[in-house]
């Protein structure tokens, strides 16, 4: 309920009237410096000749792209070559992200372990790789393949079909069949298939108590799906082995020093703060919960699944998702490596076009794509993991 | 007394020698078990394979005098640095007038070790960090008391790592404390204006406020004006902390109690005299050891500046490297940078750690 006011109060003194005062006097300041920033730039832009808008997204962007995903040259719009930097981006971020998981885990693991020695050296690694810059890791890394691996013709040969050259690492993989498409297909409908027994399993479980082995129904639907392809195709065994000819190597798969570098600076580096969220979620499951866990008499694979995963998931999740985050916004330092993401080729739109200005602008947009994204997924899931008080 | 004193010593039995000590330790600590065992092993291979080669590399097999022939030995070639120190720490800066900035960073490592202590924190320490920061303006800048000028733009290095990341904190603090108040503002204008650019800033990577202020921020200003890049460098890096450092402190405040919001009301405190005397002196207190951290994403962030041109120690560093007599040995010259970029980060981490402990009440 609001109190009522006197009526004769003087205008200053009215709170509501002082709060009105103050928005519009901030709302004037910010248009002030907007109107001055773009008054400036609009006469600087007329006085230097440099065309606005996005139309140059049209006009033949004229230089080549050292790797793509998709078919790319010279002679196609900035468009495409935008598209290319964004879809080596998302490659980039896509493969680093599994990989940090993966590598951040087990160190988070690690640093809890009994085991003395693991422990420290986990604790060694988490503290030496936060503690130097990516980007120094990144300029480190590029040195690594490209200056201390040897020319192609004297390539490191560990075992068949892997050359590490400082032309990147190239190894063999099988040849082009059209059985792996349906293997992928395979692994996707594995996928779905999966999501629905989990449904199924979870009511049959809360209407009975039964409990199905979800994890050993998925591993063997996920792994034996595109086995029963690859048997059906015809078993193809064919395998596509790089080999010398010249001073380059034909066949197989090549990845670039550049991406190498990227990829491992930006996991190595993630990684060690993945470590940190993790340890810090099983670290926040109280004893207690195990205990009584055990009290009641679950096996320990029920015990981590059931009880310590669901709860230090909570906890692991959001810091992780803005660790993952880091990871993709950090890939943008590719350009100093000169690996063609979106940062990459959007600074070289820049210096050819002069459009500093929709250059950047693109810049922000696809990254604050990324984070939006993100954080509307962090919200989704906070309120599906939400304590239900009762 | 009597009693305990009457125990015969020999009847006591002691733990078996393969529980205590070192050897009790190593059982219980690497050995406990099986896989535990195996583990142990496996550590020890790889620290082994790894390790030893590094020491024959790095220090036995080394070169480190600035004359030596680096290209036949089979070790590290620490002559990059020896030899070339000076422009990697301090750039361009005029090699026969060096004290000046080794004097400087003393004054400022001195300041950081002082300021460690909680005990010396009180308005005097404010005053003395300004009266250092003037000292170590005019001992870089020069041009008065009898000091040859250096310009800015020379000024390069560990040098403008420094003055990038301490200046950058300094005035992004207050910024971000602004824009926290105003993103837990009523006032509806206020609130959005902070929510925006905080959510903004914090949702493009630094690179892209970097390339802003390289060929962006020119355009803004007036004809005729222009800046160096190493101010438009030093303006993105305080607006891009400031947003992390805001987010920082409305964790602080919103830990805050409302009683203290209503106490402060009660006894007839505005709006200002509410933050500045009761709700501020608290909230900022909570959030010290987070502010640390943002401080050493800051300190290592700086070294983006490469990108965009400014010879900072990452910098200056390549640029050594691209002199033909040291091209090939940047692993050297990476690991010396890391290693200084380590020391200064694992003190700050560590101070953050033991910072915590001890602001920790138990509440």
């Amino acid at each position: 309920m609001k109190i009522k006011r006197s009526e004769n109060i003087s205008f200053w003194y009215d709170p509501d009237k002082r709060a009105i005062v103050y928005q519009v006097g901030a709302a004037f300041f910010v248009a002030f410096i907007a109107w001055y920033l773009v008054s400036n730039t609009m006469t600087n832009l007329a006085n230097q000749n440099i065309a606005t808008g996005f139309g140059f997204l049209n006009k033949e962007a004229s230089f080549e792209i050292g790797e793509s995903l998709i078919e790319y040259s010279a002679a196609d719009r900035y468009l495409k070559a935008l598209s290319v930097g964004f879809l080596n981006t998302l490659l980039v971020s896509f493969i680093g992200i599994l990989l940090t998981v993966v590598l951040g885990t087990f160190l988070g693991i690690a640093r809890l372990s009994k085991n003395w020695l693991v422990n420290k050296c986990a604790a060694a690694y988490i503290e030496l790789f936060q503690d130097i810059p990516v980007l120094l890791q990144l300029f480190f890394w590029y040195a690594f393949f490209y200056e201390m691996l040897p020319s192609p013709r004297q390539a490191i040969n560990p075992f068949d079909g892997l050359f590490m050259c400082n032309r990147g690492l190239i190894f063999g993989i099988p040849a082009a069949h059209p059985v792996y498409k349906y293997m992928a297909l395979s692994i996707l409908l594995a996928s779905v298939l999966i999501f629905f027994i989990k449904r199924w399993a979870k009511k049959r479980q809360d209407a009975t108590g039964k409990i199905f082995p979800i994890i050993k129904v998925s591993i063997l639907l996920i792994l034996g799906f595109p086995f029963v392809c690859w048997l059906l195709g015809g078993s193809p065994t064919q395998m596509s082995i790089p080999v010398l000819t010249g001073f380059n190597f034909k066949g197989g798969m090549t990845v670039s020093p550049e991406f190498a570098a990227l990829l491992l600076g930006l996991v190595l580096y993630t990684a060690a703060f993945v470590a940190e969220v993790v340890r810090a979620g099983i670290q926040a499951v109280s004893k207690g919960q195990t205990e009584a866990a055990m009290a009641i008499g679950l096996k320990p694979g029920q015990l981590l699944n059931l009880i310590i995963l669901p709860q230090a998931l909570r906890v692991i999740i959001p810091p992780l998702t803005s660790q993952l985050l880091n990871l993709t916004k950090n890939s943008s330092l590719a350009v100093a490596i000169g690996y063609p993401d979106f940062v990459s080729v959007a600074g070289t739109a820049i210096n050819q076009t002069g459009q500093a200005i929709e250059g950047v602008m693109l810049i922000m947009i696809v990254y604050l794509f990324f984070s939006l994204s993100t954080s509307a997924f962090m919200n989704w899931y906070n309120k599906k993991t939400k304590l239900v008080e009762r | 007394m009597e009693t305990h004193a009457n125990i015969d010593h020999e009847s006591v039995v002691k733990p078996p020698i393969s529980s205590v000590g070192v050897i009790g330790w190593i059982r219980g600590n690497l050995l406990s078990s099986p896989g535990n065992t195996i583990l142990t092993l496996i550590i020890l291979g790889i620290l082994w394979f790894s390790v030893v080669p590094f020491i024959q590399w790095a220090f036995l097999d080394a070169c480190w005098h600035p004359d030596a022939n680096c290209r036949e030995a089979t070790g590290a070639c620490w002559s990059v640095i020896t030899s070339n120190y000076k422009v990697m720490l301090f750039g361009f800066y005029p090699q026969h007038i060096l004290w000046r900035p080794v004097t400087a960073i003393v004054l400022l490592v001195a300041m950081l070790f002082i300021s460690r202590n909680r005990r010396y924190w009180n308005p005097y320490l404010g005053y003395a960090w300004l009266i250092a920061l003037v000292v170590m303006g005019v001992l870089l800048r020069g041009g008065i008391f009898m000091l040859e000028p250096v310009e800015i733009g020379k000024w390069g290095g560990l040098i403008l790592t420094l003055l990038l990341s301490v200046f950058g904190l300094t005035a992004a603090y207050p910024m971000g404390i602004l824009l926290a108040l105003g993103r837990q503002s009523n006032l509806p204008v206020i609130k959005t204006f902070s929510v925006f650019y905080i959510e903004l800033i914090r949702g493009v990577p630094l690179i892209s406020l970097l390339f802003m202020s390289s060929v962006v921020f020119p355009l803004f200003l007036p004809e005729g004006v222009s800046i160096s890049g190493i101010l438009r460098a030093q303006v993105a890096i305080i607006l891009f902390t400031a947003a992390y450092i805001a987010e920082v402190v409305r964790g602080g405040l919103q830990g805050m109690n409302t009683g203290q919001f209503e106490a402060a009301e009660s006894i007839g405190l505005n709006y200002p005299q509410t933050m500045r005397l009761i709700i501020l002196p608290q909230a900022l207190k909570i959030v010290i050891p987070p502010s640390v951290s943002v401080l050493i994403s800051a300190f290592k962030d700086t070294s983006l500046v490469v990108i965009i041109g400014l010879y900072d120690l990452l910098k200056t560093t390549q640029s050594t490297l691209s002199e033909p007599k040291w091209m090939g040995f940047s692993a050297e010259a990476y690991i010396f940078i890391a290693l200084i970029y380590f020391v200064c980060c694992f003190f700050m981490s560590n101070y953050s750690r033991q910072l915590e402990r001890e602001l920790d009440t138990g509440l």
